[in-house]
């Protein structure tokens, strides 16, 4: 039996390189793609509340309502778009959606804060999104509950002379993310996720195009190797997927701002191992399917929403029923999601991370190895 | 089946391949010698592709052995593979890759000695006339440019047995005539070509000739041998005004098996030339046709085909009958 042979792999490698700087498409696939969904998802996907619309009915106007109004428009979170005069105005602002939180203070607001008396004020909200509106109304609690008990310290300090001291004070630190910018927290994932659906997608149509064009059965009748003629076609591939991790990482550090803490020799190393798990399962896909339309369409779907939705990047794991968590440790991304946050945010390294490097080196592993046994040289 | 391997390039003993229900190879056996040139023919379906796959490694037979080279086609295919040369009926080369990529591409893949590549380069773009366009796109090649560009990657690595299938499909007339120099030559040097075709004049240029319809073996040996004793009926052609009017009349008559119009003449199967000959001008002559030369030929390779097909047909009818 013949052995396998680096010089066969090298010239299947030569060969796909050729394919691919040839072909616009894959080109486009390998380089604008990624940026695209970088840009996309980098810029949308925030999970951040900003400059709520809000709208202020003020009743009262008195310097206490103002003083009220005035601590909204100061906070970051909310932006006053409308000042209307009846429910009606409050009514249409919301339906429309130009407002999201009404603030209505009535009119005898002033007069009951000055005499010590409990005031009370309304605030309305557009409910038919709850996420935003459970956050804006956390929001809108915050100012009102500050603003309450700077009132107290006040009225205490003129009856005693000295202000109180609080029975508790809460100081808040958010660690390795001190803004709590979700931009930091989804960048990292997002790389997981669109390195995970491009590689795959690229090396879908390779193994489908040779079958498609008859250009498989003339590779079969030769003396080449599985291992080899899969090696090579990974090899071209591998290398557009580390660029592309070099631009996320550029675009991740330059455009989102988002520092990476940890080792940068380790990112790569280990989006290598990551690289070569999901190329590989391409390529099983491509084998198998053996039509390039199916072939990217069921890359598509096998890897992109089980990286989206089931790795831990937009939703939490530990909320999904169990069987869904428990699927979960199937998915590759799930390991790369919990690596790269913890390699940028947190600075951290193998020491606490290598289950989740291990387990993507066994998958690696694994897809490669089915990769290559995909691959019958028969031709039924 | 060693000995016989030894002297013969490909050995065959009743090789059956099934798929499913259908029976695509039907315990076909065959010897090929070593140096000769093969002609596999059949019409489309008949099970040449999937006999020169099995050959070539690329099918398992369901049944039945053979040789390529001396070795064993269900065990030793990877190292058939290494000396054979195969062209597949669709084309089969990079399209996006140049001429000259595609030669080292397969260059690689059959390890030709580096001492030996730019050489054997050189044969391959001077065999197929391709020197000014080695850097030529392949898919902008005309077809019978590929074809020859295809058969030069084909035997790059000096092999010794060719198995070429279809190899002039959807090739102009020209070029197919370029295309089998080119394989006389090869065969001059001792290559041995396997080839199926099911283009009759490219089967008068093989040294022997196995016929293959519906999956099993009809009829073996040289083009000449298959027109004198292989052929049962005899041809009569008849040269006659109205040819077409001629033929619905003579195709009627007693002991005609078959008749059909080439060019201006009519042929006529018949087991008995010289018995039909007269009856068939007083016939003719009484429907008031004028009739010219009438006399027996040799068969075409053709006609001996469509005779042993026929034969063969009304052989499988019988049986079916007899079987209801």
């Amino acid at each position: 039996m013949s052995g396998f042979r680096f010089s066969r792999l090298r010239a299947v490698a030569h060969k796909e390189f050729i394919h691919v700087f040839r072909d616009p498409r894959a080109l486009g696939i390998a380089i604008v793609l990624p940026m695209i969904m970088l840009m996309i998802f980098g810029y949308a996907l925030t999970m951040d509340l900003d400059r709520v619309p809000l709208a202020v009915w003020d009743q009262s106007r008195t310097p206490q309502s103002r003083e009220l109004v005035s601590r909204f428009e100061g906070s970051r979170y909310f932006s006053l778009v409308a000042s209307p005069d009846t429910y009606r105005d409050v009514e249409e602002g919301i339906v429309t959606g130009r407002v999201m939180v009404a603030l209505v203070i009535p009119v005898e607001f002033g007069r009951q804060v000055a005499s010590g008396r409990k005031a009370q004020v309304q605030v309305l909200t557009d409910g038919s999104d709850a996420n935003t509106t459970t956050l804006a109304l956390a929001y809108a609690d915050a100012v009102v509950k500050t603003y309450s008990q700077e009132i107290l310290v006040e009225k205490v300090r003129r009856l005693t002379g000295r202000p109180p001291a609080l029975p508790l004070d809460l100081r808040f630190r958010a660690w390795f993310n001190t803004d709590m910018e979700s931009r930091i927290f989804i960048v990292p994932g997002l790389i997981a996720v669109i390195m995970m659906l491009i590689a795959a997608l690229l090396t879908s149509l390779t193994v489908a195009r040779e079958w498609e064009t008859g250009t498989m059965e003339q590779l079969i009748s030769t003396p080449l190797r599985g291992s080899e003629l899969i090696l090579g076609k990974l090899a071209p591939y591998f290398a557009i997927g580390m660029v592309d991790m070099l631009l996320s990482v550029l675009a991740g550090r330059f455009l989102f701002d988002v520092p990476l803490r940890g080792s940068l020799l380790l990112l790569f190393g280990v989006s290598a191992v990551y690289l070569v798990g999901a190329l590989s399962l391409g390529i099983l896909i491509s084998a198998k399917a053996k039509s390039q339309l199916l072939a990217s369409q069921f890359a598509f779907v096998a890897t992109f929403l089980p990286a989206f939705m089931l790795s831990g990047f937009m939703f939490d794991i530990k909320n999904m029923p169990p069987a869904l968590q428990a699927f979960t440790y199937l998915i590759p991304a799930r390991y790369f999601v919990v690596f790269l946050r913890g390699l940028y945010l947190k600075g951290t390294g193998l020491a606490e991370l290598w289950p989740q490097g291990l387990l993507m080196a066994v998958f690696g592993a694994a897809m490669l190895i089915l990769a290559i046994r995909s691959f019958k040289k028969r031709l039924a | 089946m060693t000995d016989a391997a030894g002297s013969y390039a490909v050995t065959l003993r009743n090789l059956e391949r099934r798929f499913g229900e259908f029976v695509a190879v039907n315990r076909i056996s065959l010897d090929v010698r070593q140096g000769e040139i093969f002609g596999f023919l059949g019409p489309n379906g008949a099970g040449k592709s999937t006999t020169i796959r099995m050959l070539c490694g690329l099918l398992e037979p369901s049944s039945g052995e053979g040789t390529v080279a001396g070795l064993d086609i269900r065990t030793q295919r990877e190292e058939i593979k290494r000396r054979i040369g195969y062209m597949s009926q669709k084309f089969s080369l990079y399209d996006d890759l140049t001429v000259e990529e595609n030669i080292d591409f397969f260059s690689g893949i059959y390890r030709v000695p580096r001492e030996k590549k730019a050489a054997r380069k050189d044969w391959v773009l001077d065999m197929a006339n391709l020197q000014e366009h080695r850097h030529t796109r392949t898919g902008l090649l005309p077809a019978g440019w590929k074809q020859r560009l295809s058969l030069g990657c084909a035997l790059l690595h000096e092999p010794r047995i060719l198995f070429l299938d279809e190899p002039t499909s959807g090739v102009d007339p020209l070029s197919r005539r370029t295309f089998w120099d080119l394989i006389y030559e090869m065969a001059s040097q001792g290559v041995t070509v396997f080839v199926t075709t099911h283009y009759m004049e490219e089967a008068e240029y093989c040294d022997r000739l196995a016929l293959i319809y519906r999956g099993e073996l009809v009829a073996l040996g040289t083009p000449s041998d298959m027109k004198g004793s292989l052929m049962a009926d005899q041809v009569l052609s008849v040269s006659c005004e109205r040819p077409h009017e001629a033929l619905g009349v003579a195709a009627g008559l007693e002991g005609v098996r078959d008749a059909a119009l080439f060019g201006r003449d009519i042929h006529l199967m018949t087991e008995d030339a010289g018995d039909l000959a007269p009856r068939l001008r007083q016939v003719l002559e009484a429907r008031g046709f004028q009739v010219g030369t009438m006399e027996p030929i040799t068969p075409s390779l053709e006609d001996v085909f469509v005779s042993l097909i026929e034969a063969r047909d009304r052989a499988d009818g019988s049986q079916q009958e007899f079987k209801a």
